[in-house]
């Protein structure tokens, strides 16, 4: 049943439309999309229980057991200020993972959205918001959201807002080309036929059928916005310095650089999150490599 | 197409980049913070209302927007970025002073991050789907996933403090001198004046956050050469090459590679860009004075004219690298020549 609808939904020419069914059945067959999988869904429920799991609270402070190495009481050691490291490392998942998605998620759809319009309408209205895309794309990533957050003041929000402003371009350019793609086929020329308005044609008839491809773009991606927001944190424009998000830990660590337990569990949590979705993420990408082969 | 040509076209490309990146550059210093005198002029000058008034005349704050633009890419043709607040130097001259350091380290990262990324990628491809091609996809993957930042501290926890075979942080060990200026590259200048103690102390400086860049910016450089090698090696000219009796490494270097690395060239410019952020948090870390650094530092201390003069900067010089990219695209790529 499925898999001659999946024959006769998909094009031949376009790696997009293998059938769902078809992508899982690869995915579960690559061990390491099963330990990428494994290890981000762990850290989703870390994200989730920190509360309960955590010893202690992150912020709360023991100058009495400052500097401490990992020990039974304290699983990664403390800080400076006598804080449990263990605790800030899990507490830090509501942080960054929550971030990160938020930035793939707005960046997407503004990007999505942008990029349907430009392809949609075409002519003038397409080359201005093409060529407004480019110059986005002309800074070094976190570069822009450097001087964007400088700008906007350091601070969680702003740090979001500035990966968002640095993030959809590259989503506006691959929806741009689908749709130029997806226009030309018969099934939009048979609504326009019917008299359906151009509002609808473009959110009803193409916008789906540039999900699944934006949703893949995505998955890609969000290791790479946690690195990202990691990184901005870690220059000191994310979060506040007291609060346990990931890359600030390993910022502040360094100036503790004997005592390795204060920047190296922040790190490794980051590493492992990251790689995970890299994981899960190299496994599409093999198995759509015609389309997404060239684009990192 | 001509070279001519085709520099010329490539040349009116980079143009109104150019101009856009002083534009978005214009909208954040100007449009973006709520108040840019206040960002832009340290605390004790607000009270100063002759050096508020300065700063609004030589902007040209109290004029329309376009005005202001204008104004902006003036002061900006002439070099002028403003003064930083923390270093008080006019932005300008801090980058002279620190860019070189940065194009030392950039340079010895890009040769080693393409010898690892391409050298991993084609392991991976000759030696498709067995134990050789795993490794070498994992070594790439640690190399995007990990932070660079961890994937320095480690090193010199790890090569510097524990063993001991390369050297920490800074360009020179404490008591050496500084060589003579001439590049500002201290390890040419050691060169240049015969001094190799130096230039051996200079290099030992650069291999571990050279290292550290170059294995970032592989994982995506062996990702595309993996990639771009298999589509190239299942050719139909590849079995011609082979059924002629050629040797496999011929075969592979002479007909493979040279044909694989085109779209490699495009990533290793694009990877400029990547180097050029990694040495903000690369150079913080192995208290190497660079560019990087001092936007570190202009970053932590709210030093905004520093921040836009250092984020202006980048964004050209990546604009700059992929002009070279494109140009060197001409003679690699003998489509271009001939289409």
């Amino acid at each position: 049943m499925s898999s001659i609808s999946s024959i006769t939904s998909s094009t031949p020419e376009s790696g997009w439309d293998r059938s769902a069914s078809a992508v899982f059945y690869h995915l579960r067959r690559n061990p390491l999309v099963i330990v990428g999988l494994v290890i981000v869904i762990m850290w989703l429920f870390i994200a989730v229980i920190a509360p309960a799991l955590s010893p202690y609270h992150p912020l709360q402070q023991n100058l009495a057991d400052r500097l401490q190495t990992p020990n039974a009481d304290y699983l990664m050691g403390t800080d400076e200020l006598g804080r449990d490291m263990f605790s800030r490392v899990l507490w830090g998942a509501q942080i960054t993972i929550p971030a990160g998605l938020a930035v793939i998620i707005m960046g997407s759809l503004i990007g999505t959205l942008v990029g349907a319009v430009a392809g949609y309408v075409g002519g003038i209205g397409d080359e201005l918001l093409m060529r407004f895309t480019e110059l986005f794309m002309a800074f070094p990533t976190i570069i822009l959201a450097l001087a964007v957050t400088a700008a906007l003041g350091p601070d969680i929000k702003n740090a979001i807002l500035a990966l968002v402003i640095v993030w959809w371009p590259s989503y506006a350019r691959v929806v741009r080309g689908l749709v130029l793609e997806i226009k030309s086929q018969e099934y939009v020329e048979a609504a326009h036929s019917i008299g359906a308005p151009s509002s609808y044609i473009l959110f009803r008839t193409i916008l789906p059928n540039c999900v699944a491809p934006a949703v893949i773009l995505a998955t890609l991606d969000i290791g790479n916005a946690i690195i990202v927001f990691a990184s901005l944190s870690f220059i000191g424009l994310g979060p506040d310095p007291s609060s346990p998000e990931w890359g600030r830990m390993v910022s502040i660590g360094i100036d503790f650089f004997d005592q390795w337990w204060m920047w190296l569990f922040p790190g490794f949590a980051i590493a492992s999150l990251v790689m995970a979705f890299n994981f899960i993420g190299d496994g599409l990408r093999d198995i759509l490599d015609p389309r997404l082969r060239g684009e990192s | 197409m001509n070279f001519l040509r085709y520099l010329i076209r490539r040349i009116l490309f980079v143009i109104p980049l150019v101009l856009g990146i002083t534009v978005v550059a214009f909208l954040i210093a100007n449009a973006v913070p709520a108040d840019p005198i206040n960002a832009n002029l340290p605390t004790n000058a607000l009270n100063n209302e002759e050096l508020v008034e300065a700063f609004r005349e030589k902007w040209g704050l109290n004029k329309p927007p376009i005005e202001q633009y204008l104004t902006y890419l003036g002061n900006l043709l002439q070099g002028d970025m403003g003064v930083s607040i923390k270093t008080r130097h006019p932005v300008r001259d801090d980058i002279a002073q620190f860019l070189p350091a940065t194009i030392e380290l950039a340079s010895v990262a890009i040769v080693f991050g393409i010898f690892l990324g391409v050298s991993l990628g084609i392991i991976s491809a000759i030696w498709k789907d067995t134990i050789f091609d795993y490794i070498a996809r994992i070594i790439a993957l640690i190399g995007v996933s990990f932070p660079v930042f961890l994937l320095a501290l480690v090193g010199l926890t790890v090569l510097y403090a524990q063993w001991g075979i390369v050297s920490g942080p800074g360009r020179l060990d404490v008591i050496m001198r500084d060589p003579p200026h001439v590049t500002g590259l201290f390890t040419i200048d050691a060169l240049l004046n015969r001094d190799w103690d130096t230039f051996k102390n200079a290099f030992s400086h650069l291999v571990l956050p050279a290292m550290t860049l170059a294995l970032y910016i592989s994982g995506i450089i062996s990702r595309i050469t993996r990639s771009s090698l298999l589509e190239v090696l299942s050719m139909d000219y590849m079995r011609t090459a082979r059924a002629k009796g050629l040797k496999e490494r011929y075969v592979i270097t002479q007909h493979g590679l040279r044909n694989a690395l085109i779209p490699v060239v495009t990533i290793i410019g694009l990877s400029y860009g990547n180097l050029l952020v990694g040495s903000i948090l690369i150079e913080s870390i192995f208290a190497y004075p660079g560019i990087g650094r001092y936007m570190f530092r202009a970053s932590t201390s709210q030093d905004f004219p520093a921040i836009m003069g250092v984020s202006m900067l980048i964004a050209l010089i990546y604009v700059g690298v992929n002009f070279v990219v494109d140009i060197l695209y001409y003679f690699l790529d003998p489509r271009i020549r001939v289409g």
